[in-house]
C-alpha cells in the first residue's frame, strides 16, 4: 500500500489540477490576509484572543474561514472525483490489480494520499495567514488558540475527506468521468444553498416543522455543510455559543469567550457527525469497490 | 507426454447476468509452452483468463496455476503470473521506466535488482531508447511492446496475454510474435488469446479453439490437425475438357482419396496425401484432356473456420 501511497502523492504534487488548487489556495489566502489586517485594525474592541481573528475577521471579504469552507470541497471532490473510474477508463485499474497486492490497498491508498494532499493544503493556508498575519498585528497566539487552530485544522481536513470520500463513491459507482464529477459538485451546491430557501417547502408539506427552530436545527444539521460551519465559528470564535435552542432564547447572555473545553464540548457532535459521514462514504466505496467484478468488457 | 501442467481448468463455468459466458471448460497448458486461446471475439476468452488469475469469480468449477488455486490464492497466482489486459494502459505522465518501476515495487523488487532488469526488459522489447521518454508520446505498437515489458518485468512463470497484437499494424504484430515465440526459453509459459490464426499458428504449441464459453478442440497443433481433417488434408482441384460420371468413378478408386464432388468442369477431390500424379494420370488414361490441376493443403484456418461455422 505504501507504493500506491507514494505513486499517489507523486501524482498529485506533479498534476496540473493540483498546481491550479494550489493557486486557488494562495489567492485565498492573500484575499483573507487582506481582509483580516483591514478588520482588526478597525474593530477590536470586543474581549477575547486577538490573533485568532485573523481567521474569522474581514473586512469587505469573505474571512478565511469562509473561503476556506468553500474551498475545502472543490479540492476534495477534484482529488477524488477520477480515483477508480480514472483508472479503470485508462486501462491502469486491470494491470494493478492483477498485481501481487490486496485489492483494498489500491483504494485505502489512494484515500490516504488525498487526505495527506489536503492536509497540506488546508495547512499552507493557515500557516500562510497565521505567519504574515503575526508580522501585521504583532500579537502573538496564546496556546490555547493555538489548540483551536489545530483543532479547526483537523475537523477542515475532514470535511475535505468527506467531500473526497463521496467523489471516490461516484468514481466507483459510475464508469464516466463526467458524472462522478458532476454528482458531488451537484450535492455541493445543494447543501450550500441557505435552509431558508427550503423552509417554505417543508412548511408546506410539515406545517409543524416552520415552528419549530429545533426541528429546523436538526434538519440543517444533516448537511455538513452546516455542521462544518457551526463547527469552525464555535472553535474559533471563543464567544460563540452555537445555533443551540439554550442560545437562542439566552441572547441576552454576556458575550464572554467560553474556555476551550467549553467550546469543544459544544462541537463535540459535530465533529463526531462528520468523522461519522466521512467514514460511512468511504465505507461505502470501499465494499463497493471490493465486491466490485472486473469484467472482460 | 510426461510434462508438467502448470495452468488448468476444471469445470470452469462463469455466467454474467443468467447469460453463460464460460461453459464447462477444462484446459490444462504444459509448462514451458505457448498456448494458443482461440475464438471468436465474445467466445469468453478474456473471462477465462480473469479468472485464472482471480480477478474474477467462477460461479462454478476450479482455475488453477502451479497449484495455486485462484480463486482462493490470488496473491500467489499473481505473484507468479504476468497478465497483459487487452486494453492495456499506463500512467501517461510517467516515463516507460517509472511505469515499470511502479510494477517492480508493487512485486516488492528491491531497487538493487530492479533498475537492470527494467533496463535489460526494456531493451529486449525494443524501448531501450525510449525509456524515459513519458507514455503519452508513445504510439500503439509502442506501448503494446511496454505491456510485455510490464508482464516480463515481474519475471513470471506464465505470461497470460489477452489479445496482444489486436489493433497493430503487420510490423508491429511480427515484433510482438517474435517476442512471445522466445517468452518459453526463458522459462516463461505463455496463454495468449487471438482471434487471428495465422498468428496462433506461428508460434503455439498448442492450441485451444473456444466457441460460446466451450472448448470445442484442444491439443497440440498437429493433434488438432489430425482430429480435424479426418475427412483428408489435401485438396485436389482437376479441372478437365469434359468431365464425366465415369471419370469421378475412376477417381474415387484411387487409394486415398476420401470425396469427389464435380463442379462444372472442376473436379473437387479430397485426399490424404498428395495424389496428384496418380489422378493426373487416371484423367489421362481416360482419355480425357486435362487443363489444370491446382492442390491446397489445409491450413489451421480451415479447421478454424470449420469450427466457427459449427458454433
Amino acid at each position: 500500500m505504501l507504493t500506491i501511497l507514494r505513486k499517489e502523492l507523486v501524482d498529485y504534487f506533479t498534476s496540473i489540477r493540483c498546481l491550479v488548487l494550489f493557486i486557488l489556495v494562495f489567492i485565498a489566502s492573500a484575499a483573507a490576509i487582506y481582509g483580516a489586517y483591514y478588520g482588526i485594525r478597525e474593530a477590536s474592541i470586543d474581549p477575547g484572543p486577538v490573533f485568532i481573528k485573523l481567521f474569522t475577521t474581514g473586512e469587505d471579504l469573505p474571512s478565511l474561514v469562509v473561503f476556506i469552507a468553500m474551498l475545502v470541497p472543490i479540492i476534495g471532490v477534484a482529488l477524488g472525483f477520477d480515483a477508480i473510474n480514472g483508472e479503470r477508463s485508462s486501462g491502469t485499474l486491470n494491470r494493478i490489480l492483477s498485481q501481487p497486492i490486496y485489492r483494498d490497498s489500491v483504494i485505502n491508498g489512494k484515500f490516504l494520499a488525498g487526505i495527506i494532499t489536503l492536509a497540506i493544503m488546508i495547512g499552507a493556508i493557515i500557516l500562510i495567514v497565521g505567519g504574515y498575519g503575526l508580522r501585521m498585528i504583532g500579537v502573538p497566539p496564546t496556546a490555547e488558540e493555538i489548540i483551536r487552530i489545530f483543532i479547526y485544522f483537523i475537523s477542515a481536513v475532514i470535511y475535505g475527506a468527506f467531500w473526497m470520500g463521496l467523489a471516490i463513491l461516484f468514481s466507483v459507482l459510475f464508469r464516466s468521468l463526467a458524472v462522478s464529477l458532476l454528482f458531488p459538485m451537484a450535492i455541493w451546491i445543494l447543501l450550500g444553498i441557505p435552509a431558508s430557501v427550503f423552509n417554505p417547502y417543508i412548511s408546506f408539506f410539515v406545517p409543524a416543522v416552520s415552528n419549530s427552530v429545533s426541528v429546523q436545527l436538526m434538519l440543517m444539521r444533516l448537511s455538513p455543510y452546516f455542521l462544518f460551519e457551526e463547527a469552525y465559528w464555535v472553535l474559533l470564535i471563543p464567544a460563540w455559543r452555537g445555533y443551540g435552542l439554550l442560545t437562542t432564547t439566552t441572547s441576552s447572555m454576556l458575550p464572554n469567550p467560553l474556555s476551550l473545553d467549553q467550546s469543544l464540548l459544544i462541537v463535540w457532535p459535530q465533529l463526531t457527525a462528520l468523522i461519522a459521514i466521512t467514514a460511512v462514504c468511504f465505507a461505502i466505496s470501499y465494499v463497493v469497490f471490493m465486491r466490485q467484478e472486473i469484467r472482460s468488457t | 507426454m510426461g510434462k508438467k501442467i502448470v495452468v488448468k481448468t476444471e469445470g470452469l463455468t462463469k455466467k454474467y447476468d443468467g447469460v453463460t459466458v464460460v461453459d464447462n471448460l477444462n484446459l490444462q497448458v504444459a509448462e514451458n509452452e505457448v498456448f494458443g486461446l482461440l475464438g471468436p471475439n465474445g467466445a469468453g476468452k478474456t473471462t477465462t483468463i480473469l479468472m485464472l488469475l482471480g480477478l474474477t469469480e467462477p460461479a462454478s468449477g476450479t482455475a488453477q496455476v502451479y497449484g495455486f488455486d485462484s480463486t482462493r490464492e490470488p496473491l500467489k497466482v499473481k505473484r507468479l503470473a504476468g497478465y497483459l489486459p487487452e486494453k492495456v494502459g499506463f500512467y501517461d505522465t510517467l516515463t516507460a521506466r517509472e511505469n515499470l518501476r511502479f510494477i517492480t515495487e508493487l512485486n516488492n523488487i528491491g531497487y538493487a535488482e530492479s533498475e537492470p532488469l527494467i533496463e535489460q526488459v526494456l531493451k529486449s522489447v525494443g524501448l531501450g531508447e525510449v525509456g524515459d521518454k513519458t507514455v503519452n508520446k508513445f504510439s500503439r505498437g509502442m506501448k503494446q511492446r511496454l505491456g510485455i515489458a510490464d508482464v516480463l518485468v515481474k519475471k513470471p512463470k506464465v505470461a497470460f496475454l489477452d489479445e496482444p497484437t489486436a489493433g497493430l499494424d503487420p510490423e508491429g504484430i511480427n515484433q510482438i510474435i517474435d517476442l512471445i515465440a522466445n517468452l518459453p526459453k526463458t522459462g516463461t509459459t505463455v496463454v495468449f488469446s487471438s482471434h487471428r490464426l495465422y498468428e496462433v499458428q506461428r508460434v503455439c504449441h498448442s492450441i485451444g479453439i473456444l466457441s460460446k464459453g466451450k472448448m470445442v478442440v484442444e491439443g497440440s497443433l498437429d493433434e488438432v490437425g489430425r482430429d480435424a481433417l479426418a475427412e483428408g488434408r489435401y485438396r485436389i482441384e482437376v479441372e478437365t475438357a469434359e468431365p464425366s460420371p465415369q471419370l469421378v468413378k475412376v477417381i474415387k478408386k484411387i487409394k486415398g482419396v476420401r470425396k469427389v464432388e464435380a463442379e462444372g468442369k472442376v473436379l473437387r477431390i479430397t485426399a490424404d496425401s498428395d495424389l496428384r500424379a496418380e489422378i493426373s494420370k487416371a484423367v489421362v488414361q481416360s482419355g480425357m484432356a486435362l487443363i489444370q490441376v491446382k492442390i491446397q493443403e489445409f491450413s489451421l484456418d480451415d479447421i478454424y473456420m470449420k469450427y466457427f461455422h459449427e458454433g
